[in-house]
Parts: C-alpha cells; structure tokens; sequence
C-alpha cells in the first residue's frame, strides 16, 4: 500500500443558520426557520436541480454542502469522478421517520407517503449527491454518537491509499427536532490543510 | 370540472413539492410525465394514495396510472368518473 500525507483540500458548514465555504460566509439569513432558510440558501447558491424541493431534510443539507465542495470538481465534466462519500450522524433519518410514523399511526387515515417512506434512510442522502454528480464510488453513512473524527480520518485514508478512491468527500450531517447542522470536508492528496485527526476536529469545532 | 382541474394543479404542486412551477404554467393538456411536468415513479406513487385519500379511488392495479394520469385532463374525467367523495 503506497501511504501518502493527505491534504484537506476544501470544507463547508451549514449550520446557525449560515452557509461557510472554508472561512468564507457564502449566505446568511436570521430571520427565517430551517425549511426557509435551507430553501433561501439553495436559490443564493444557483444550485439548479427542481429534485431537491422533493428531498428530506437531511437529504437537502447533505445536498447543498456537497454541492458547493463538488460543483467546480464535477459540472464541466461528464466522466465518472472517483470520489469517494464517507458521512455520519447521531440521528439517522429521525426527522423522516417520525413524519412517516405521523402517517400510519391512524389504522381509520392510514395513508403513508411514498415520498416521505423513500428517505427513510439516512444513505439516501449519498444517492442523491451521487446521480447529481455522477458517482459510481464507494460510500457509507455511519452512526455516531457524536462527530468521530478519527474513525472518518481512518476511512478516509484507507479509501485513498489503496486506491479505493481519488478523494473522499467526509463528514457530519445531522437533523432532529428543531436542530441542525452540515460539516462536510474534501480529503485529497492536494490541499493546504494537513488531513489529521486534529485539523479535522479544530474545522468542526469553528465552523 | 374546470374547478377540480384547478384543484388538482394546486394539489400537484403542493403535494409533490413542484416549487419552481405555477398554476398557470400546466396546461390541461399537458403531459405530467417524461416531456411535460418530469415527473417522476415516486410522484405517481404519490398520485395513487392522492385518488384514494382526497376522492376515494383506490388503484389495484399501479399500471391503471399511467392512462389516468396522462394530463390534468384526463385525471380529472376519471375523478369525475369514479369519485366516492
């Protein structure tokens, strides 16, 4: 196995309701709920894809963060990229599933969603980014009690070294209740950021 | 029937999420699959459980859909059609 120091190339937050590209703020807005803002965001971002009205929220914030670390990588070409998705939460597609649970819980108004059931998987997240930009590569979503740096530092050097990707889109999705937040990070072998477990949890803790 | 055409359209867009497109963007003709509105195997799922909860017709067979949710306006002669509420 041919061991490489990797690099962080590039990262993104979706939290407080702001958007963050590395220490850059892409989009604010205060005055608005998750659904709105998520909404607002995706417009100021000229993210064209109608699917994402469609999607759960979690699937919306996984989304958005990914599409802005891999528009400029992926839009200008039509080759399948090799880079690989490694997220994680604490609450699975909890959010989801409740309002699945809403639609059945009544045997005299049973009638559940087709469109709420099919993200009633926290992966599905990974399909979306996945078709939108043209992925056929290794991706997992895991559950954590909470952000496990070094468990994705471990994967994500595993992928890359033995050549199971080029790079590997990583980090932390998360949506309960009235809480949210987006911390995604692009481990390559080219970047300014050295990829350690340390640089990994100093990006999560400031974002 | 011109009132439940409107209907339909409003619960089309709210109930599969369709927030880039207007009321007065469908046609009544116009196809709600492939070329027209781009709808996708989820949304006619979405369709079916709409007949059965809003007007009381239940689909047992996924394919019937097809025909009847060719355009605004065949729906809507099939709902006036086969309606239970």
């Amino acid at each position: 196995m041919k061991v490489q120091q990797l690099k962080i190339k590039a990262y993104c937050s979706i939290f407080n309701n702001k958007v963050m590209l590395n220490d850059q703020l892409l989009f604010e807005n205060q005055e608005t709920d998750f659904s709105s803002f998520i909404k607002l965001a995706y417009k100021n971002m000229d993210t064209n894809y109608p699917k994402f009205f469609k999607m759960d929220d979690l699937s919306k914030l996984g989304f958005l963060a990914a599409d802005i670390l891999l528009k400029p990588l992926t839009t200008d070409s039509e080759r399948a990229n090799n880079i690989a998705l490694a997220f994680s939460n604490s609450a699975s597609s909890l959010e989801t599933d409740r309002k699945h649970q809403d639609s059945i819980v009544d045997k005299e108004n049973y009638f559940p969603s087709p469109a709420i059931f099919v993200y009633t998987l926290p992966n599905i997240c990974l399909g979306e980014i996945s078709i939108r930009h043209k992925l056929y590569s290794e991706n997992s979503f895991f559950i954590f009690n909470h952000f496990n740096a070094g468990y994705l530092y471990d994967y994500a050097t595993c992928l890359i070294n033995t050549g199971k990707a080029d790079e590997v889109l990583c980090g932390w999705i998360n949506r309960d209740t009235d809480d949210y937040e987006a911390f995604l990070y692009l481990v390559s072998t080219e970047g300014s950021i050295t990829h350690n477990k340390e640089e990994i949890i100093k990006l999560y803790t400031t974002k | 029937m011109s009132d439940l055409k409107q209907e339909l359209k409003e619960k089309i867009i709210t109930q599969l999420n369709l927030e880039d497109i207007a009321i007065d963007e469908i046609a009544d003709n116009d196809p709600l699959f492939g070329d027209g509105l781009g709808l996708d195997s989820i949304d006619a799922l979405e369709l079916i459980v709409m007949l059965d909860k809003d007007y009381g017709i239940k689909l047992t067979d996924p394919k019937e859909g097809k025909k009847i949710f060719e355009s605004i306006e065949v729906m809507a002669n099939y709902i006036t059609t086969h309606r239970t509420k």
